[in-house]
């Protein structure tokens, strides 16, 4: 299988969506002439022309409520927000919007909008430009949230984004953008909600999405040096997630940690955490492990932002702990 | 269109008017009946707006309304039964009762939607401007709002964006002088047409109380616009006559504002002017008594209607049919 840099899978799932259908526009800072901030629309205008492909002001309300009377109007629009952190500004037309237009008119229509957001760390980006806010827009009914791993998916669930009859924001780890992974001959879509199992393993099940996929991979090489083998399910969609693949795998292994890059309190794993608590607490063997950033805002000093974001010693850690638990339960 | 309306467009411009004003004396009734539920926030005498307006506009035109919507939506042409059912809160309104006064929209008329956040249609108005460039239809949106939203920075985003893309797009503020319990004059700094001409956007004033008058000022913003020259604004002077809710005692405001605003009615400027045409009062009687049969009809019918389902509106949180129960 051929590599393939994120950054450009997830350019050709434009292009491939803009030739596939000539209602899909893209906007936002930068996206056109310049070719996005972090490069993903490069070319994009050239191949498309100015009237579907615009660089707006330094608006995002205006980019955003502007998407969502698009979509409600015939197009399918692809948004940038430069920064997640800039999502604030876009809040009333995602959450109050976009979310809410087709339960509150009562089915008469649907947002097909895509927002493309960069999120994460690793950049000495300082507190404004790092964050991971994806559990707030989780936590909206209406939205739908995914957060590729690798570039096949980052290919694969971004054509499923804006075929998508419904507003989706499209996840992109910073630190992802230059990393090359293998993607096989024909780029594929990838259906929303339907989590990866990146590598099986009968002791432990790590759920990640995001960059910390690659931080539970190389975990498991750690551990199995160790004797512990972990399946780590890389779970794509955060909402719709894939409640069955990580039901499945916890039934088996009995343990679970979850790890992401946003801060843990209040995060994606707590609501898996609680779900799998409530369907499957007879199958646990140990409590439950979360793995994500520390509760405080994204430092900018190297040595700070290292100690706030988590690593792949963190996963080793956390499972480490839940493999060597032992219940003090009585038998019943 | 150009040159003075003729008879027959005048009086339809009165039904339209006649339309808002008894719906929204027989929500403010159903309101106190304790018949509707929540919020519900009237637009009485400022009718010849919507009316002025939404007469121009072409039915695939698209328009953002406000929380003081139910003008826009019947002047756009909402269904009365639908409209009734959807703010009694029953499973035959246009909305399946699950967005109530705030939120009646109708898609198949570019209606999109009330909107319970102040300022929120501007953008929404924007994208569908957008929408109508990129696919170049014939089209324009056009976004209601009031001096309240003005104080919003949407509307500077939403200015600066629909100049720099030359968009399809009127701004008709419907300046009734109160921002919900506030005066205008404490509210907002400037004045449109100024913020207007700082964007180069040209405005129109109108006399938000004279239908005749919006109608001839809309057919020139509306021309213009749809001629691909740009957006534009207009701004409508008009009256509040009720509370910013149903149920607001309005101690705010003085006796003699309040009642030099309620003696500036618009139907009775239009009734006036129609009798000088010498159309007689019994026609005009005539139009009261079919809108009022039809607003009886559709009242009957909502009361008859069922609540709205569980199931079908979990079904609708995802066009997908994801149900998260």
């Amino acid at each position: 299988m051929p590599d393939m840099i994120f950054r450009q899978a997830i350019n050709s799932a434009l292009a491939d969506a803009m030739s596939a259908d000539a209602d899909v526009v893209c906007f936002g800072e930068d996206v056109a002439a310049p070719g996005g901030a972090f490069a993903v629309t490069r070319g994009l205008l050239a191949k498309f022309g100015p009237e579907r492909v615009r660089d707006t002001p330094i608006s995002e309300n205006a980019i955003a409520g502007a998407a969502v009377g698009a979509a409600l109007s015939g197009l399918r629009p692809v948004v940038e927000i430069m920064f997640m952190d800039f999502m604030t500004l876009a809040m009333d037309a995602l959450v109050n919007q976009a979310a809410k237009a087709r339960f509150m008119f009562g089915g008469q229509c649907s947002v097909p909008m895509v927002v493309r957001t960069p999120h994460g760390g690793g950049l000495n980006a300082g507190p404004q430009h790092s964050q991971c806010l994806e559990a707030w827009f989780a936590h909206v009914p209406g939205l739908k949230v995914v957060v590729p791993s690798n570039a096949a998916d980052a290919y694969g669930l971004l054509r499923a984004a804006i075929i998508d009859p419904d507003p989706v924001i499209y996840v992109e780890n910073k630190a992802l953008y230059s990393a090359k992974s293998p993607v096989p001959e024909t780029l594929a879509i990838v259906p929303i909600g339907s989590a990866a199992t990146m590598r099986p393993g009968r002791d432990v099940t790590v759920v990640a999405y995001g960059i910390a996929v690659r931080q539970a991979l190389a975990a498991a090489q750690t551990l199995a040096a160790e004797g512990v083998e972990a399946e780590v399910i890389d779970l794509r969609s955060i909402q719709p997630w894939d409640r069955q693949a990580v039901l499945d795998s916890v039934r088996r292994t009995g343990r679970l940690v979850i790890a992401h890059e946003a801060v843990t309190a209040f995060g994606v794993g707590a609501e898996i955490a609680a779900w799998v608590g409530e369907q499957a607490f007879d199958s646990l063997r140990a409590p439950i492990g979360r793995v994500g950033s520390a509760f405080m805002p994204t430092p900018f000093a190297k040595s700070l932002e290292r100690h706030c974001v988590p690593a792949d010693t963190h996963v080793v850690a956390a499972v480490r702990c839940a493999v060597a638990y032992k219940s003090s339960r009585s038998p019943s | 269109m150009s040159g003075p309306i003729d008879d027959q467009g005048l009086l339809r411009l009165y039904e339209s008017m006649v339309l808002i004003r008894r719906a929204e004396e027989r929500l403010s009734r159903l309101f106190a009946g304790g018949e509707i539920p929540g919020f519900v926030h009237l637009s009485l005498g400022q009718e010849a707006v919507p009316a002025g307006v939404c007469a121009v506009l072409e039915h695939a035109d698209s328009v953002a309304s406000t929380h003081r919507g139910h003008g826009h939506a019947l002047a756009k042409g909402v269904r009365v039964e639908g409209f009734f059912a959807e703010i009694m809160g029953r499973a035959g309104g246009v909305c399946k009762g699950r967005g109530g006064s705030m939120h009646v929209a109708d898609m198949s008329i570019g209606m999109l939607g009330a909107n319970g956040i102040v300022g929120g249609g501007y953008s929404l108005a924007l994208g569908a401007a957008f929408a109508h460039q990129v696919k170049k239809r014939p089209n324009i949106a056009v976004t209601f709002f009031g001096d309240g939203a003005m104080a919003e920075g949407a509307l500077h985003e939403c200015l600066n964006l629909a100049v720099l893309w030359k968009l399809p797009l009127l701004f008709v503020c419907e300046n009734n002088g109160w921002s919900e319990f506030s005066p205008v004059s404490r509210q907002f700094a400037a004045r449109l047409s100024d913020l207007g001409e700082a964007f180069g956007i040209g405005s129109e004033h109108a006399d938000g109380t004279d239908v005749e008058a919006v109608f001839a000022a809309a057919t020139r913003c509306v021309a213009r616009v749809r001629s691909g020259a740009g957006p534009y604004i207009l701004e409508c002077r008009t009256n509040r006559w009720h509370g910013h809710f149903e149920g607001d005692p309005q101690k705010y405001r003085e006796a003699s504002e309040l009642a030099a605003a309620r003696g500036e009615d618009p139907l009775v400027v239009t009734a006036g002017r129609l009798a000088a045409r010498g159309i007689v009062e019994a026609t005009l009687a005539d139009v009261d008594a079919r809108v009022v049969a039809r607003i009886d009809a559709a009242v009957e019918a909502a009361r008859a209607d069922a609540e709205p389902d569980v199931a079908a509106a979990f079904a609708d949180v995802y066009a997908t049919g994801e149900i998260h129960a």
